[in-house]
């Protein structure tokens, strides 16, 4: 195997790592207060458990850019990579959604525990409520967007 | 265990909290035309215990438990609980050796505690096994157990206690990571040694009193405040408004109800920011605070309202809420 090889299957694998890392973070601590909520108010689960859900986005998005880095680099299709300037290009074009879906989802899970307090004190505002964690969602989307961009771009 | 794993027991507490009393049910409580009105409406929110209909005390000693019992289900540190239970403890010392001097028995006034109850407290003073109690009590309660065996002067006795509680909470409160617990230590002392030179300067205290009695504490020169007390109520005033107390010093110009009122709203002040903070045991403790005050209040109005007094001196007389 080529170390252009290895450098983009090392983007492909932190791409999942990484970002999966910090979704199971964020929606294992969203989870633990969801817990507490449910186990005073049973009649918040469902409300609480999208919150809790979130911060599992950045995983999902993360192993997305990963197949497609496999299906371009001969894994799972594409031609296999003997160049290791094109391998580095893999490598960096995966770390914006590795790196900021690690950070991203950690911020999430963080601002739905926030949230999951406030649907358990107002569990009218829940609709608010949703749009906090939502909008640290925006940058893991937009790394994801960039991921994406470049992965299929490199010639 | 760091902030992070309370999110669990903060996330209960957070639904605990609505069922905390708002200053509305405070203020309709106070409109009611007597004690039952106010005992039913409690027994409707799910005060008390169902099962048995024991009257006020029964009702509020009931609230007082399961408070206790949550804050021990969600495990807060060992010796985040004993630092709160602190004024309980020395309080079950106090009427343990006032029980044993003067032979007159009353277990009602005892604070409930597994390790530090009525029967305990007397053991350990009877045998004088001081070894028996916390290292921050020993010396204080062989002190105080020989003065008022000696002297039989329930008032020595008090500040030796007293000031050994104090002491002990602002040595435990300094070496809490917590900043809330800080907070609460040192507003509890300030607000003590103000309320004890209060008193002393209302009776005629001297200054040697004054200096056995006030524990020192970081937001009060308790020497200035020492000499301001042993001189006059304009001494005291000013020394209060010139210290940070303003409030205090215009609650106390109000009435002596007016600033007791002071003393608890402080502390709920302390602990309000924690109903924004989401992570840490702060709201945990914050949440027991508050019930403390809950009941407190309650028992003002159930008293107010058995003794006739009119809605506007009840008024007067009832606490912030912390919701």
């Amino acid at each position: 195997m080529s170390l252009g090889m290895v450098f983009a299957i090392l983007g492909a694998a932190l791409s999942t790592a990484l970002a999966g890392f910090g979704s199971a973070w964020g929606v294992g601590i969203a989870g633990q207060a969801a817990a507490g909520v449910v186990s005073e108010d049973p009649d918040q689960f469902a409300k609480v458990l999208l919150l809790q859900l979130l911060p599992g986005t950045q995983g999902i998005y993360g192993l997305l850019v990963t197949f497609i880095t496999l299906s371009n680099i001969g894994i799972l299709g594409g031609e296999p990579i003997t160049d290791v300037n094109k391998g580095l290009m893999y490598l960096f074009a995966c770390l914006p959604i590795a790196i900021v879906g690690l950070v991203s989802a950690y911020h999430q899970g963080r601002t739905s525990v926030a949230c999951i307090g406030l649907v358990a004190k107002k569990p009218d505002q829940f609709g608010k409520a949703m749009l906090f964690p939502a909008m640290v969602e925006t940058y893991a989307i937009l790394s994801l967007l960039v991921s994406i961009l470049a992965v299929t771009n490199i010639k | 265990m760091g902030d992070l794993d309370y999110v669990y027991a903060v996330a209960r507490i957070r639904v605990k909290e609505k069922t905390l009393l708002s200053d509305m049910d405070i203020s309709q409580l106070v409109g009611m035309s007597d004690a039952k009105s106010v005992l039913n409406y409690l027994v409707d929110k799910g005060w008390g215990d169902t099962s048995a209909s024991g009257g006020p005390d029964a009702v509020l000693a009931a609230e007082a438990q399961k408070t206790l019992e949550l804050v021990k289900e969600l495990k807060l540190d060992p010796a985040v609980f004993d630092l709160l239970a602190y004024p309980n403890l020395y309080h079950n010392l106090k009427t343990g050796i006032k029980e044993i001097c003067t032979s007159e028995s009353n277990a009602a006034a005892f604070y409930p505690d597994e390790k530090y109850g009525r029967e305990q407290i007397l053991r350990i003073l009877k045998d004088k096994d001081y070894k028996a109690l916390p290292e921050h009590m020993r010396e204080a309660a062989e002190r105080a157990y020989s003065v008022m065996l000696e002297t039989r002067d329930g008032q020595k006795c008090d500040v030796i206690v007293d000031r050994a509680c104090l002491d002990a909470m602002e040595a435990a409160g300094r070496k809490q990571k917590n900043k809330l617990l800080r907070d609460y230590v040192e507003s509890t002392v300030a607000v003590t040694d103000i309320k004890i030179a209060v008193r002393a300067l209302r009776t005629g205290k001297s200054l040697a009193f004054l200096k056995e009695a006030l524990a020192p504490c970081s937001s009060i020169d308790v020497r200035l405040l020492a000499v301001a007390a042993s001189e006059n109520e304009d001494a005291l005033l000013g020394f209060l408004e010139t210290h940070g107390f303003r409030e205090a010093s215009e609650a106390l110009k109000d009435s002596p109800s007016a600033f007791e009122r002071w003393c608890d709203n402080r502390l709920i002040e302390t602990i309000r920011p924690q109903k924004m903070n989401s992570v840490s045991m702060g709201p945990i403790i914050a949440y027991y605070l508050a019930r403390q005050n809950e009941i407190k209040t309650v028992r003002i109005i159930l008293t107010a309202k058995e003794n006739g007094f009119s809605e506007e001196a009840t008024r007067e007389r009832v606490r912030e809420m912390y919701v």
